[in-house]
């Protein structure tokens, strides 16, 4: 019995030994950084989150749509908890269309807190058309949409690099040592001092990156704070009730033999 | 159904209960003698009815805002995460809810085969369990296609393309399943339709299971036929209520880990990226859980024959009753066949594993080997086994195990054996 565990064991070493070393030739590790929306207690940086929506609505929301956002999810509870009156003030910063009206014209108005963000493009095609034929992938929930999420979009926002040696490179095509295949259609997107954030924080190339990625982390999990503190709650509570019931049963089952 | 007469104590109950027998029932199912030395592995029925019932409740509410059209399904379910009450945990329990169903059922099955509870008289309860099993799958990969993500979309044509591996008619079956050219919104619909079917389907069969194995009682550690009611049973309530509760609390506690803090790490991520029918995805996999059967069907190289190896990986297991040759049930006293379940144990890791991955080079190869041990497995060492494999002696009963003998069919070979040891 115990050479056939063994055999067992090595047959599961082996295989993690084989799957590890295949993924290290794919891509390098990512870049270490500490997020604090992980862990048990896992919150996210309010700060970080309000510069992260700055760099988005400067930087990105120029290609990339995140359409599943609405502007009052900007003041909610567990976001960058911007104040209503702030939310309100970014909502009116854009403009959508509405209609038709009662004359049966459409027309544009400021945007209000129920509507959705406001997209760069009209449609795909015209994505497409406008970025040599890559499409900015929406960015509600890129960071589940990617092996790696947040800790891949960080690396990715600061991987790029000149292409090594025997790399040819088309006219709009990036090197990046994190993206699928090294190549990228989008150009370096942050640079030191690309910005000016409003609260003053030096806006580096890493932290962008990470206020952006932090940003990108609740858009794709809004209820992420909600989560843990329930999920602590319940975890909590199953343990005491666990506990509970085992006493129970080694009472109930000392009646007979044999005992559990 | 009941051992002794049951007469309600009150006089409604009586009337009622002459009518519609639903207190004895009850009292059949409280009363239920149950083998006193069952094990933990024996509490997963109980944790699987929990999870159905889970499924089945959460699917209810997802169903009332989810929207089955190819061109809203994928945003119906981010309004589900973002904007329902509490929409994002129904959602993560029901998905993860699924590979919980998934667990609870493999430690089921191999509970199973290890204590031979699919041996006589036990091979209708058996034959049940693999058609809810059959049913699970169905209903699971279904499920996965709903949120019309990458994965959904190309799972359900890798998955659909099969049918076309049948001769002569398999193209116009797929276009029947397609409803069209190829999966689009019609295919949509009626998965949608048939996923909330399903799980009916396996209640009602769950209900059957359950009947069947009220029939001859539950097998036991020992797998010795034992006297009902007697010393060696507890009345189902509250003794198994209790340890079931235990157990259900212990598997609860993982599955909140997975809800609350990993709830995405069985998914795939190509599956939060629209589905899109011009990009297909670098490497298409199905759900941890399908991946043994995945690897079967690449593991041969011929289409259709794939799909007949790993349609018939699982329709093996419904003659497992009639091709493990042993009169004796648990592994306990079967000192060979012990050795061999754990190396099929490893084995079915092993196709999970190489399911996983893209099936070339190495990957292949230990497919392959791995895939002809499987039905080699069933095929020839269970029966072999039965035959050759010197049993060790079996207890009289169960509140006896260390008294050497035998009373049933295995008491020749134990004979031997109690020579031998005496010698």
């Amino acid at each position: 019995m115990r050479k056939l565990k063994n055999i067992f064991f090595v047959l599961i070493f082996s295989v993690i030994v084989l799957n590890s070393s295949n993924s290290a030739e794919k891509s390098p590790p990512f870049l270490e950084t500490k997020w604090t929306f992980k862990g048990l207690f896992g919150k996210f940086d309010r700060a970080s989150l309000q510069r992260g929506y700055q760099v988005y609505t400067e930087v990105c929301a120029s290609c990339h749509s995140m359409k599943y956002l609405t502007y009052r999810n900007l003041a909610e509870k567990g976001g960058p908890e911007f104040s209503e009156a702030e939310a309100k003030a970014i909502a009116a910063s854009f403009e959508v269309t509405d209609g038709p009206d009662s004359t049966g014209e459409m027309f544009v108005r400021p945007a209000k807190l129920s509507d959705k963000f406001v997209m760069p493009y009209a449609n795909e095609q015209e994505a497409k058309a406008a970025n040599g034929g890559a499409y900015p992938p929406d960015m509600s929930v890129l960071v589940k949409a990617r092996k790696g999420g947040a800790d891949y979009i960080y690396s990715l926002l600061l991987g790029y690099s000149e292409p090594p040696e025997g790399v040819e490179l088309d006219d709009g095509v990036y090197y990046n040592k994190y993206m699928y295949g090294n190549k990228i259609k989008m150009p370096a997107p942050l640079s030191d001092d690309l910005i000016e954030y409003t609260d003053g924080t030096k806006a580096t190339a890493e932290q962008m990156s990470k206020d952006v990625t932090n940003f990108l982390m609740w858009s794709a999990e809004p209820h992420l704070e909600q989560r843990h503190k329930t999920g602590f709650r319940v975890i909590a509570y199953l343990i005491i009730l666990t506990v509970l019931v085992y006493f129970t049963m080694k009472k109930i089952w000392s009646r007979v033999e044999p005992k559990v | 159904m009941s051992d002794h007469e049951y007469t309600p104590s009150s006089k409604f109950g009586k009337w009622f209960n002459d009518r519609l027998p639903l207190l004895t029932l009850a009292n059949h199912l409280t009363d239920y003698p149950t083998p006193k030395n069952l094990n933990y592995w024996w509490t997963f029925g109980g944790i699987l009815t929990f999870c159905l019932i889970t499924q089945i409740v959460t699917g209810l509410v997802l169903a009332m805002h989810y929207i089955a059209h190819a061109d809203m399904a994928f945003s119906s379910v981010e309004h589900i995460m973002r904007d329902v009450n509490y929409g994002w945990l129904l959602r993560y329990v029901h998905a993860n809810g699924a590979s919980m169903f998934f667990l609870a059922v493999y430690i089921h099955i191999f509970r199973s085969l290890f204590y031979g509870s699919y041996k006589s008289p036990r091979e209708i309860i058996w034959i049940l369990g693999i058609i809810i099993y059959l049913l699970m799958m169905a209903a699971a990969f279904m499920g996965y296609v709903l949120p019309w993500g990458q994965m959904s979309f190309w799972g359900a044509t890798v998955i659909t393309n099969l049918f076309s591996a049948i001769p002569l008619v398999g193209e116009s079956i797929t276009t029947w399943l397609w409803g069209g050219y190829s999966v689009d919104n019609p295919t949509l619909t009626r998965f949608f339709t048939l996923h909330y079917l399903i799980p009916f389907l396996i209640l009602g069969l769950v209900v059957l299971h359950i009947w069947a194995l009220h029939v001859p009682g539950n097998n036991n550690p020992v797998g010795i036929d034992i006297k009902k009611p007697s010393k060696d049973t507890v009345p189902f309530h509250p003794y198994i209520v209790i340890k079931d509760a235990f157990a259900l609390l212990m598997f609860c506690i993982v599955f909140a880990l997975f809800v609350f803090y990993q709830p995405n790490i069985l998914g795939h991520a190509d599956n939060y990226i629209e589905a899109d029918p011009l990009v297909t995805p670098a490497h298409i996999v199905p759900e941890w859980y399908l991946l043994p059967f995945y690897a079967i069907l690449r593991s041969v190289p011929d289409k259709l024959m794939g799909v007949v190896a790993m349609l018939s990986a699982i329709l093996i297991l419904a003659a497992l009753p009639w091709l493990d040759t042993s009169k004796v049930r648990s592994a306990v006293f079967r000192p060979l066949f012990r050795q061999f379940y754990w190396i099929l144990v490893a084995d079915v890791l092993i196709l999970g594993y190489v399911g996983a991955m893209p099936a070339e080079g190495l990957y292949l190869l230990i497919a392959r080997v791995a895939t002809a041990y499987y039905f080699a497995h069933f095929l020839i060492i269970l029966p072999v086994l039965g035959w050759k494999e010197k049993t060790t002696p079996l207890p009289l009963s169960i509140t006896e195990p260390v008294l050497g003998g035998s009373p049933n069919l295995a008491a020749a070979r134990s004979d031997e054996k109690i020579e031998k040891t005496i010698k």
